[in-house]
This record gives structure tokens, C-alpha cells and sequence, in this order.
């Protein structure tokens, strides 16, 4: 296979690959610059009113401002940290639970109706009680983020447990497995692509927990910011913190698939 | 016969479901020879596969009796498919019977790879079994399963998910690697040609509840008693059709 003489037909294969990845790129590029200076050019024309829609260079101002008034990095951070300590507790929370109620059936059968009512309860209902809990702070704002990504978390590792082919888990049994063997050898990496689902999925509502949290509560974070910017009807601020926050989000999410990579080698 | 190194007596399993219970095998009884290659034949669904499962350990006979002449005894379990794990490379996936079994030491992962590079895995130990061919795959998943040293093999249709050109070669690899690992084994199949190629003694089953309706001692007159060379044998055809008219099969 490591041959060097492709045939004409290959390299032209090969060729119209990369042609249709490049026109993917550059189609993408396109659009948004295409964006940006259509926005642009729409503020400063009047036909849209800036105040309300902000305007490219207003973000970019903004966002100078926030960094040499050094409180850029401090909202990150804190819209960051809170999510990756949500994350990371509705990840270990949630498996934690996949794995008890695959060890005990009973105990998933008991549990089956109150994961249901809990999936379909719009957490954000819960926002006032966990301020009442817990406190106005970035506690109650990590506990909003673990709420809503939790049941998710745990239906979809669990529904991936369950799904592990009996065959499989029939054949370590003939080796003589204990339970834990069965886990460890078989269920947890068998479902390692289902966990990794789950998580990018995950990722996702642990930031819509923490920008509703700080929407809630907060003094700082992006949540805050856009919340702030809103009031005092700085659109600019609420612009560049959503531009900000996608980009984040952005990163998060290439992070996860780069460990969803190096956890399935075999994919 | 000599000691047997596997008596069974009077085996009985019962189903148990919440319309009811069925009787799936009644009375089974049948002494096991060292280094005898027994097959179970039966018309499908009869039970055949759960004689193996209750035989393996897997689950419990209603009544009846199974003893081993070796209470150390090991046993290996093949199944219909190799069900090699796909996150493991042929090599780790050999080693996963040692791993369970807390048995994976230098010496036993050694004879575990000598198994791989004798039977011409050689070249794809590092390789994931996505990689490999349905009949190598299926070769890896004896490997697997004579890492663990067994005395006794279980296996259930091992080669029915293969196709046909497939299964006959791979039926002739398995067999003489069982043979030269000088193995017992009890096999279950509905593959009258593989069962009289391979078998000492054939085990007719009857429909469910399994009885046995007859034991066949295969006695063929052939050179190197290869699998290939046994269906060639004179004998092979009077063996055929006699099974198969004891099978009784209905369409």
C-alpha cells in the first residue's frame, strides 16, 4: 500500500478531494466575511441602526477596551471555570450514576420514572430554589450547570452500557469475569463512543447552565456581561461577549473531539 | 474407555418465563474421553447451545450432574462469532482471557504470542480486528482462546457465521490446530459435513425437549485424518445420510 506510482486516475482522485475540501474552506471563509462586511457596511450606511445592532468595529473597540481595562480575562475566566467545573462534576456525576444503575437493575427499574420526570423538567425552573440553597454566587451558578446537563448525561452513558453487545459481555464470562471485570473490560470501553456523544452534548448544555446561572446571579462572567450590556443598552458589550463566548465554546468543543480522538484510535 | 475427563448425568434444564416454563433438555448423559472431539447435532433450537452454556458455567442445569476428573479443570468457550474487541489489537485481545483470569504473566503472554506466531498471526499482532480477514479473525479467536491453556473446548458453531468458501477453510485450520493442540472438544453445529470431517462421536439430538436420540462413532478411512481429507473418506456418505435421516428434518 506504500506505494509511490499512483495511477493517473488515483492522483486525480486524490485531486478532486482536495478540491472539494478547499471549496468547503473557502466557501465558509467567504460567508463570513461576506458577513462581517455586509454588517459593516449596512451600520455605517444606516440602513440597520447601529445602537441597537452594533457594528463590527464597535466589537472590535469593545473588546480592545475590555482587554487593556484588563476585566476581558477575568469574565472569560470565570464563564470558563465555571463551566469546565459544571462539566467536568456532570460527567463524573452522571457515569458514576450510568454505572450504578447498570450494576444494579433493580435499582435502574426503581429509578426509571424519576429520570423521566427529571429529563423533561425545564431545569431553569429550579433558578430560584438553588438561589435560595445555596446563595447568590458561583456556586449556585456551577449547581444550575450540573442540573441541566446531568439527566442527559446519565441516560445517554447509561443507554450506551446497555447497549454493549450481550455477546460480548457472555464471552469475558466464559473466561470466569467478575462484575467489575465485565465493567472494566468490556462495558466502559465499549461505550467509550457513546460517552464521548454524550459529552459533546454535554459541553453544550453546561454552557447554556452556566450563561443562565449568570444571567440569574452574577457578578462577573460573559453571562453577566451581555446581562449588564443589555440594561444599560450597550449592544456593543452584549455583541462582543456573544462573539467571545462562541469562540469559547468553539475551543471547548475541538477539545473534547481531540479526546474523543485519542480515546478511539480504532475509529 | 478410559477415565473419562468430563462425565455429564442426567442433565436437565427448565426455562423458566412469566407464560410459563419449557423443558429444554431432559436427561443428558454422556462420558467424555481425553482428546476426543465430540459434536452435537440437533435440529435448530433444540438446545444444543444450552448444553455448552450450562457446560461452561454460564448457567445452571436444573438438575442433573457434571463432573470434571480435574476440579482444576480449564475450560475455553468459542463462540458463533469471533467477538474480538475492537478497541484491542490482536494481541491484546489474545491476552484477554489471561487478564481475567489474573494469569497474565511474562511466561503465559509469551506462549500466547508463540500461539499467535504459529498459527501466522505473526505479522498482525499490532493490527486492530477491523484490519483482518473474517477467517483470520476467526483463527485469532481460537488463539484467544487456547491462551488461557484449556483442557476442555466448548464451541458453539464456531464457524457458521463465515461464509461457505470461508468455513471450509478455516473448518480444516481449526480442526488440526485442535488436534495438534491435543484437545478435548465438545462442538455444537447444524453443519452435517463439518461435524462428520471433525467428530470422534456425533450426538444426535432430538427436538426440544433435547433427548439423545443417537451416538455415532465416526470411524473414517482416510490418510492424515485432516478435515479435508475426511470428507473424501469412503465412509463419509453412509455417515451423512444416516444422521441425516435420524435428524428428521421437516420443512
Amino acid at each position: 500500500m506504500s506505494e509511490k506510482n499512483f495511477s493517473k486516475e488515483h492522483e486525480q482522485y486524490i485531486k478532486k478531494l482536495k478540491t472539494n475540501r478547499f471549496n468547503v474552506i473557502a466557501t465558509r471563509t467567504i460567508l463570513l466575511v461576506f458577513f462581517i462586511i455586509f454588517w459593516e457596511v449596512a451600520a455605517e450606511l444606516q440602513w440597520i441602526d447601529s445602537f441597537i445592532t452594533s457594528q463590527p468595529t464597535r466589537v472590535l473597540k469593545t473588546l480592545v477596551n475590555l482587554f487593556t481595562e484588563g476585566t476581558l480575562f477575568k469574565h472569560l475566566f470565570t464563564t470558563v471555570l465555571e463551566t469546565i467545573i459544571g462539566f467536568t462534576t456532570s460527567t463524573i456525576l452522571g457515569t458514576v450514576i450510568a454505572i450504578i444503575l447498570w450494576w444494579s437493575p433493580f435499582i435502574s427499574k426503581v429509578a426509571d420514572p424519576y429520570l423521566v420526570v427529571l429529563n423533561s423538567l425545564p431545569k431553569v425552573a429550579l433558578g430560584p430554589i438553588i438561589l435560595v440553597w445555596v446563595g447568590a454566587g458561583p456556586v449556585a451558578i456551577i449547581v444550575m450547570a450540573v442540573l441541566i446537563s446531568l439527566v442527559v448525561t446519565i441516560s445517554g452513558v447509561y443507554s450506551g452500557f446497555t447497549d454493549v453487545d450481550e455477546a460480548k459481555i457472555t464471552l469475558v464470562k466464559t473466561f470466569g469475569a467478575t462484575k467489575l471485570q465485565i465493567l472494566t473490560k468490556v462495558v466502559l470501553p465499549a461505550s467509550y463512543p457513546t460517552i464521548t456523544n454524550a459529552l459533546k452534548i454535554n459541553v453544550g448544555l453546561s454552557w447554556v447552565g452556566v450563561i443562565m446561572g449568570e444571567f440569574l446571579v452574577s457578578k462577573a462572567g460573559l453571562g453577566y456581561l451581555i446581562v449588564y450590556g443589555s440594561q444599560v443598552f450597550q449592544l456593543d458589550l452584549v455583541m462582543t461577549s456573544i462573539l467571545i463566548l462562541s469562540l469559547a465554546a468553539g475551543v471547548m468543543y475541538q477539545i473534547i473531539a481531540y479526546i474523543e480522538k485519542k480515546l478511539i484510535p480504532y475509529k | 474407555m478410559p477415565t473419562p475427563v468430563l462425565s455429564i448425568e442426567k442433565l436437565t434444564k427448565i426455562y423458566h418465563s412469566l407464560n410459563g416454563e419449557t423443558l429444554a433438555i431432559k436427561d443428558f448423559t454422556l462420558d467424555i474421553g481425553e482428546g476426543e472431539f465430540i459434536v452435537i447435532v440437533g435440529p435448530s433450537g433444540c438446545g444444543k447451545t444450552t448444553v455448552l452454556s450450562i457446560l461452561a458455567g454460564l448457567l445452571f442445569p436444573s438438575s442433573g450432574l457434571i463432573k470434571y476428573s480435574n476440579d482444576e479443570v480449564t475450560l475455553g468457550y468459542m463462540l458463533q462469532d469471533d467477538h474480538l474487541f475492537p478497541w484491542r489489537t490482536i494481541l491484546d485481545n489474545v491476552y484477554l482471557g489471561l487478564e481475567i483470569q489474573n494469569r497474565a504473566t511474562t511466561e503465559n503472554k509469551r506462549r500466547a504470542e508463540l500461539l499467535i506466531e504459529t498459527y501466522g498471526l505473526g505479522k498482525f499482532k499490532q493490527h486492530y480486528p477491523a484490519q483482518l480477514s473474517g477467517g483470520m479473525r476467526q483463527r485469532a479467536a481460537l488463539i484467544r482462546t487456547l491462551a488461557i491453556n484449556p483442557e476442555i473446548l466448548l464451541l458453539d458453531e464456531p464457524f457458521s457465521a463465515l461464509d461457505y468458501q470461508t468455513r471450509m477453510a478455516v473448518t480444516d485450520d481449526i480442526g488440526s490446530i485442535i488436534k495438534k493442540e491435543k484437545k478435548t472438544a465438545i462442538m455444537v453445529t447444524h453443519d452435517l459435513t463439518e461435524a462428520i470431517s471433525l467428530a470422534n462421536r456425533i450426538i444426535v439430538l432430538t427436538k426440544r425437549p433435547a433427548v439423545i436420540k443417537q451416538i455415532f462413532d465416526i470411524k473414517l478411512t482416510s490418510t492424515d485424518h485432516s478435515p479435508t481429507q475426511n470428507r473424501n473418506a469412503p465412509e463419509f456418505m453412509n455417515y451423512y445420510n444416516e444422521i441425516w435421516k435420524e435428524l428428521d428434518v421437516h420443512v
